[in-house]
């Protein structure tokens, strides 16, 4: 609960022009974006808001502020008492929880149509009336502690990844984890808190959106009812990181208990600027998909089930967020085989698509499974209102969503050929790579372990 | 529309709005399958999912991981199709094949466009990977291989430790207590013979339950089930699991692990889904630890005190009692006090019970929440599979806000006692305080 996420992958599914559901927008006085899509299949309702300040927006000393803030938004307001938010949305048979990542912060709840009004007042009240006390920051920092203990510390894939990032970002500040360093939480005050949530909790830094089966009209309605009357505030400028050109490949070791070794190569990649007419970011999506986007596709195919050197294989790219992009290939080996030879097979991967392109058939293929994926996104409400936030909350805007479905489709072979030459380059890759340690001479496996009765 | 409206008397406590369930319609498929059919056009797409009481607590002691691996190479090669035609096949028309395996059921499921090019395609390649598969000896090595090393990496996760740990000394010799997936040993020895053997006697279109959500008519619906299932093997039912033992002795096991916080299970054998007590025991647990933030545990170790980040207490509701399990993890030093204090919670919470207020929140919630439960097509499909497999009764999302609203204070704490002794669990801690570390083989 109160998860923060690493970064969500929009997946390869992008909208459709002719979508169905019909999404509106109006912008409040204050600055409130509102974003309502009306979608009447079940009477329920999804309520985000998502503020446009992630954990990229830290400075050093302070890194994870931005998701202690995020634990802290549930410990009430001058009216509505600690631990109080959480029981009127459970009274009103409703789920809520709240989202954290490099780039924005999110917060939403799920209800029957009918609890909307009491879902805004409540999320409306603590865009401006928190109530932060040094007794709750106190607790709280500590559940933010088991967390990053939970998630990272005892993790070996998720350490590996937080050390990979601060090997990638020299000056940007995805190299700071997004739940902070530990070292950074233990030192972390109210204060920090407090500044964090004046500087950035505003109308005119948020969207709100809205699914379900509403009426936009009433929608608007409401949300100037309940947000309308919040002052929008002076922003501070949002700084923008512009990470020095890597000048050659760096490769790091991360040693933590696991039975597997796992290599991760990852390189810098372009993001989605300029929707209409940037192509380079809709071939990399297409890439990732001849990669790994279904059971055939060819690192499962090639590494996994053929020359059977990697137990699991991946590749991953994220077209759209505030800051610069990765594009990252992964595989553990199989038993017997080394990090080494995966990191051959990988390469064997990136020279066969660059000298050969891919087939039309292949193309074909990523292409069918980007129409399905938009049909299927059709049977998730919340999903669908995600895409919109999230588009919002890093500079586009959601009508971008069915241009770049469009964009998807008109990619070529040759342009993924192209952009693989490109992007898969030693001079901006890092590799790292998970060296796996015994549990220090402990028992592995609970037989040996005595067992009381 | 996806719904049909059904009105439901508003109850005293609780005021329920106009609830909607889905029209569910059933029959039995020539070749004898059950099937549950929601008819729906919003969206031009279809889900199936058939599922068979074939999961890992079929499997025997010393071949156990057979069950698994039969369910996981189905559609990795079937007659007149490679795995990777199988693969190509579906990524080529988008469609989604995939499939869920649990100690109960093996399940397969498929979602598709519901066009007739897409849609017969992906059902001729389901039908035959259910019907024809060929376990390929080649492939069953290379997959035991990585089911291997999965094994292999899930014993250096404390997490999966303490969970092997957990299901054995709840479950002991029963079945329930084997792991999904296998163990190393017997996985190594298992050949395409056992697939074969397991596949013939569990794979019994009599057994089969498909469930079917989406843009079809009856008529599609009725020829689709009959094609998934008229080909499966006919057998025997097979003789039915050993009871569960639902008195277990107390036990406390800490297991050394280097990771900086303990995990700890806390459980016993709890209920079975067809259990007449599920609906106090279910309310009553989501007042306990499985209503999120509002929870008497959440409360108690996250809210006031700040000890784990996440602490739950769930039913597993299975064919035979599931397992009643409440786990938190937190940073090694406090693993004693948190452990005493989820204790502590339990323990009351059988003693006393919940109080009038908190059964009305909780009431409030789940009733308040129905709609979600069945805002989309694959829930719904979900809910038809374990309506199906589980045999609840075909008025049972009808019924669910009513058997919620009826739950007392007093059923609860009844229903508790008689299923949940403090004194008689099972205690797992992996990542165990260094300075308890002595206390190992001391009965607590």
């Amino acid at each position: 609960m109160k998860a923060y996420l690493f970064c969500i992958a929009l997946l390869l599914g992008v909208a459709q022009p002719a979508a169905q559901a019909e999404v509106f927008e109006r912008t409040l006085a204050n600055g409130l974006k509102v974003i309502v899509k009306e979608d009447r299949r079940a009477p329920v309702v999804v309520q985000q808001i998502w503020y446009k300040a992630g954990s990229m927006d830290e400075r050093t000393g302070v890194t994870g502020i931005a998701h202690v803030l995020e634990h802290l938004m549930f410990k009430g307001t001058h009216t509505v008492p600690a631990g109080e938010f959480s029981k009127r949305i459970s009274a009103a048979g409703g789920r809520e929880n709240a989202f954290t990542s490099y780039d924005y912060t999110a917060y939403f709840q799920q209800l029957h149509k009918s609890k909307l009004p009491l879902a805004m007042e409540l999320e409306a009240d603590r865009m401006r009336n928190l109530n932060l006390t040094a007794a709750d920051f106190a607790k709280e920092i500590k559940v933010v502690m088991e967390e990053r203990r939970l998630r990272t510390d005892d993790e070996a894939h998720g350490l590996l990844n937080e050390k990979m990032m601060a090997t990638i970002y020299q000056q940007h500040p995805y190299q700071h984890p997004v739940i902070g360093w530990m070292n950074d939480l233990e030192s972390l005050t109210v204060g920090d808190a407090q500044a964090w949530y004046r500087r950035w909790y505003a109308p005119n830094n948020a969207t709100l959106v809205i699914a379900g089966d509403v009426k936009a009209d009433e929608v608007f309605a409401l949300a100037q009812r309940h947000y309308g009357a919040i002052p929008r505030r002076a922003l501070p400028p949002q700084r923008v990181f512009i990470e020095p050109k890597q000048a050659g490949i760096k490769r790091m070791v991360v040693k933590a208990p696991a039975e597997l070794p796992h290599l991760v190569m990852s390189y810098h990649a372009p993001t989605l600027q300029d929707p209409a007419q940037d192509w380079k970011p809709y071939a990399l999506q297409i890439l990732a998909g001849v990669l790994d986007g279904n059971e055939s596709a060819r690192l499962n195919k090639h590494l996994v089930r053929e020359q059977q050197v990697a137990s699991g294989a991946g590749a991953g790219y994220d077209a759209t967020s505030r800051g610069p992009s990765l594009f990252t290939l992964e595989a553990t080996p199989s038993e017997g085989r080394t990090v080494d030879e995966v990191e051959a097979a990988l390469r064997g991967e990136i020279a066969r698509l660059v000298k050969d392109g891919v087939s039309v058939e292949e193309l074909q293929r990523v292409k069918a499974q980007v129409v399905a994926g938009e049909v299927y996104k059709r049977d998730s409400l919340f999903y669908q209102a995600m895409q919109i936030g999230q588009m919002e909350s890093i500079g586009l805007t959601h009508r971008a969503i069915p241009v770049m479905l469009e964009k998807l489709q008109a990619v070529t072979a040759e342009q993924v050929r192209q952009v693989a030459e490109e992007t898969l380059q030693d001079d901006s890759l890092t590799v790292a790579v998970l060296d796996p340690q015994p549990l220090s001479g402990k028992p592995k496996a609970p037989q040996g372990v005595s067992h009381a009765r | 529309m996806l719904v049909k409206s059904l009105l439901i008397a508003a109850s005293c406590c609780v005021a329920a709005a106009a609830l909607a369930t889905p029209n569910i319609q059933h029959w039995q498929s020539a070749s004898g399958a059950k099937v549950l059919f929601v008819e729906n056009h919003d969206i031009p797409m279809l889900d199936v999912s058939v599922s068979l009481p074939a999961g890992s607590s079929f499997d025997a002691a010393d071949k156990s991981g057979v069950a698994g691996l039969t369910h996981h190479l189905l559609d990795l090669g079937a007659e007149g199709l490679s795995e990777d035609d199988i693969a190509r096949g579906m990524a080529d028309i988008g469609a989604q094949f995939g499939g869920s395996f649990d100690p109960d059921r093996a399940s397969m499921s498929l979602r598709t466009l519901s066009n007739a090019a897409e849609r017969d395609k992906a059902l001729d390649i389901m039908a035959r990977v259910l019907q024809r598969p060929l376990f390929p000896e080649a492939i069953l090595a290379r997959e035991k291989a990585r089911v291997i090393a999965a094994l292999k990496e899930a014993e250096t996760k404390p997490e999966s430790i303490a969970d092997k740990a957990f299901q054995k000394a709840v479950y002991g010799a029963h079945p329930y207590a084997l792991p999904v997936s296998g163990e190393i040993a017997s996985v190594e020895k298992i050949t395409v013979q056992d697939l074969s053997n397991f596949y013939r006697a569990h794979y019994r279109a009599g057994g089969a339950v498909v469930a079917i959500m989406g843009d079809v008519t009856r008529a599609q619906a009725e020829a689709i089930a009959q094609q998934l299932t008229e080909k499966l093997p006919s057998a025997d039912a097979p003789t039915a699991l050993p009871g569960v033992a639902m008195h277990i002795p107390a036990s406390e096991q800490r297991i050394a692990h280097p990771a900086s916080q303990s995990h700890i299970l806390v459980g016993a054998p709890g209920m079975a889904r067809n259990d007449p007590d599920y609906f106090p025991l279910y309310v009553g647990n989501h007042i306990l630890g499985g209503g999120g933030f509002v929870s008497r545990l959440m409360n108690e170790v996250r809210e006031k005190r700040g000890l784990a980040y996440s602490v739950y207490s769930y039913f597993m509701p299975l064919k035979q009692p599931g397992a009643f399990q409440l786990g938190l993890q937190t940073k090694k030093e406090q693993a004693d006090e948190a452990l005493q204090l989820v204790r502590n919670t339990l323990a009351e919470f059988i003693t006393k019970g919940p109080t009038e207020k908190e059964l009305l929140a909780a009431k409030q919630n789940i009733i308040g929440g129905f709609p979600l439960r069945i805002d989309s097509n694959r829930k719904i499909l979900d809910y038809l599979s374990i309506i199906g497999f589980y045999n609840l009764p075909l008025t049972y999302l009808d019924d669910f806000t009513r058997r919620v609203e009826q739950v007392n204070v007093a059923q609860i704490r009844d229903a508790f006692a008689r299923h949940i002794n403090p004194q008689a669990m099972a205690t797992v801690i992996v990542g165990a305080p260094p300075a308890s570390a002595d206390k190992n083989g001391a009965a607590k």
